[in-house]
């Protein structure tokens, strides 16, 4: 398998980074080097062997529904780039 | 003191044969003075450090303590820069959260300061989110290996091992994610110990490879490990994998003789692809068990070689979904000129990542997307319970997995930069520990063209006690630990 540069820009684009034509290719390089390496996996047959996500088999454990956390927003919101009033401020998405 | 292991610092403060803010401001000064050569930490606060001090000599005046983890009130220590520390800058590396300060302290770093009173010194130089295992993914530049300065320290917890090899501190934390502990402590001479998955609590460390990431100490001695883990493991509710065991003392079988010990040799780590010198100090510490007491058994791995593959799509995968989280809207860096809302994702993640970071972001967004996800993330996952499975045959007929950390001593500066792939390599006995969630340690078990070997041992499930027996055993027979780099005194 190897990937495109339209399919570079394409996961890019995915990923929400900007990436220019000259490191589209670059990276189009350096990503089908992994991808080869990844490829020998292809080669094995795992019919019937479960997935594991997991190191521990373990069911996610449930908390009371109750509120543990104290208010620090002002904490917080100081290490954001731009507040307001409380909010973060982001450029506008709905005119 | 400044070679003085934990156990020593700790009776010299009970004696007050010096306080916490003399042996702190000492380590400062050693930072003072060879840092801007090592480039092991980023930030270094003395003020913040010597008021922690201050308190901790208050505490040791008090008499408190008592306490298992008590013991080390006092000693400084250097935390990798991937723990969120209150009021401290925490970069991870990035450029992403290079004015970061955090506003809350990661469970660890709680533990260590506010439970067990240890002095943080500062915070350690890294592979950028901890992706890289030379250190020279930082944004801050690569750390030097104190061993030989043209050489890397390996990574990612490079800053914490150059820190501990060099004596800036007594010992550092790290965390380990496909080896980033214990590949540093093999190239930097340290002992370091990745324990089981879920043992150290992940809260407030930055997420990586959520399933794989697991912090441990690096020091200089497997007993300074033991007694580091003491304060760092615990079930902690805050993390959601963490796993809820009884508290373990990890010093109490330090001195159990290994007579009877059997020590599984996995074929794949000794064939080929392992530098010949690195090989021959490997086989001699194991030479060294034998005359310990301990009999030696072969044991295969037949799926080891997929470790690789199988982690590069499962560790990408992981940090694509967690590294979303860095937009620009709440912390970290914003692009300073954008137009629409997307624009400003694109541009703040492109000016903000560095190029090892976003190639594994792209890796992990293409094998998690529509068409691909079986072929990839399923299949990895599926060869990760094959590898895990070796582990629990070879288990059936062992005690504790040897073989070498790293197929080589440290590579130049620049050497393997250029290449992921072979970069990639590098971790190719150290992966397959993380994937099946196992404790692994490295100890030093000898040099080759004067840089150091690390001999890795990796043990069963929740056998951390173990191996730091095994460790410490061979410690007292072996003066390898003991050597320090010329040229940092």
């Amino acid at each position: 398998m190897s990937l495109t540069l339209e399919q570079v820009q394409r996961i890019a684009h995915l990923a929400r980074i900007e990436i220019s034509d000259s490191e589209a290719l670059s990276t189009q390089g350096h990503l089908n080097g992994i991808f080869q390496l990844i490829e020998q996996m292809q080669a094995v047959d795992t019919k019937g062997v479960e997935p594991m996500a997991h190191a521990q088999d373990l069911s996610q454990r449930l908390r009371p529904d109750a509120v543990t956390e104290t208010d620090r927003r002002a904490a917080y919101q100081a290490v954001a780039p731009e507040t307001e009033l409380g909010l973060y401020l982001v450029p506008k998405v709905i005119e | 003191m400044i070679n003085a292991s934990l156990k020593q610092l700790s009776q010299a403060l009970a004696a007050k044969q010096i306080s916490s803010v003399e042996l702190t401001q000492l380590f400062l000064d050693r930072i003072n003075r060879l840092n801007p050569t090592l480039n092991a930490f980023v930030t270094v606060d003395a003020e913040k450090s010597l008021n922690s001090a201050r308190a901790a000599d208050t505490r040791i005046a008090a008499g408190s303590g008592g306490k298992l983890a008590g013991r080390l009130t006092g000693i400084p220590i250097a935390q990798k820069d991937i723990f969120c520390a209150e009021g401290w800058r925490t970069t991870c590396g990035s450029k992403m959260l290079a004015n970061f300060v955090s506003p809350y302290d990661a469970t660890v770093i709680h533990k260590m300061e506010a439970e067990a009173g240890l002095v943080s010194l500062g915070k350690t130089n890294m592979d950028e989110f901890a992706m890289g295992s030379s250190n020279e993914t930082s944004y801050f530049g690569p750390v030097k290996n104190p061993w030989d300065q043209s050489r890397v320290p390996g990574g990612s917890s490079g800053g914490s091992a150059a820190a501990v090899a060099a004596r800036l501190a007594p010992a550092a934390t790290g965390t380990d994610t496909g080896g980033s502990i214990r590949q540093p402590a093999a190239l930097c001479n340290l002992t370091g110990l990745k324990p089981t998955y879920g043992v150290v609590s992940r809260y407030g460390m930055i997420a990586f490879a959520s399933s794989l990431d697991q912090a441990g100490p690096m020091a200089a001695s497997a007993e300074d490990c033991a007694l580091l883990l003491n304060t760092m493991a615990g079930f902690d509710e805050r993390d959601s994998t963490s796993l809820n065991r009884p508290l373990e003392d990890y010093s109490r079988d330090l001195e159990k003789p290994l007579a009877g010990l059997r020590i599984g040799l996995p074929k794949e780590f000794f064939g080929a692809g392992c530098d010949a010198e690195v090989m021959a100090a490997v086989q001699a510490a194991i030479a060294e068990y034998e005359k310990l007491g301990a009999t030696l058994v072969e044991v295969s791995l037949p799926n080891s070689h997929l470790s690789v593959p199988a982690y590069y799509v499962i560790a990408p995968a992981e940090a694509s979904s967690n590294l979303s989280r860095f937009d620009g809207v709440r912390y970290g860096y914003r692009a300073p000129e954008y137009g629409s809302l997307d624009d400003m994702y694109m541009k703040s993640r492109a000016q903000g990542f560095g190029a090892e970071v976003k190639r594994r972001i792209l890796i992990g967004a293409y094998v998690l997307s529509h068409g691909y996800y079986d072929a990839y993330y399923l299949q990895a996952q599926r060869i990760r319970r094959l590898i895990a499975d070796d582990f629990v045959e070879a288990f059936k007929v062992c005690d504790v997995i040897m073989g070498p950390t790293s197929p080589s001593t440290a590579f130049k500066l620049g050497e393997k930069a250029a290449d992921p792939v072979q970069m990639y390599l590098s971790d190719i006995y150290t992966i397959a520990v993380n994937l099946a969630g196992l404790p692994g340690m490295s100890v030093p078990c000898g040099f080759a063209g004067g840089l150091p070997v690390g001999l890795q041992l990796i043990g069963n499930y929740f056998t951390e006690a173990q191996l730091l027996n095994v460790a410490h055993r061979y410690q007292q027979a072996t003066d390898w630990h003991q050597r320090r780099p010329a040229g940092v005194e």
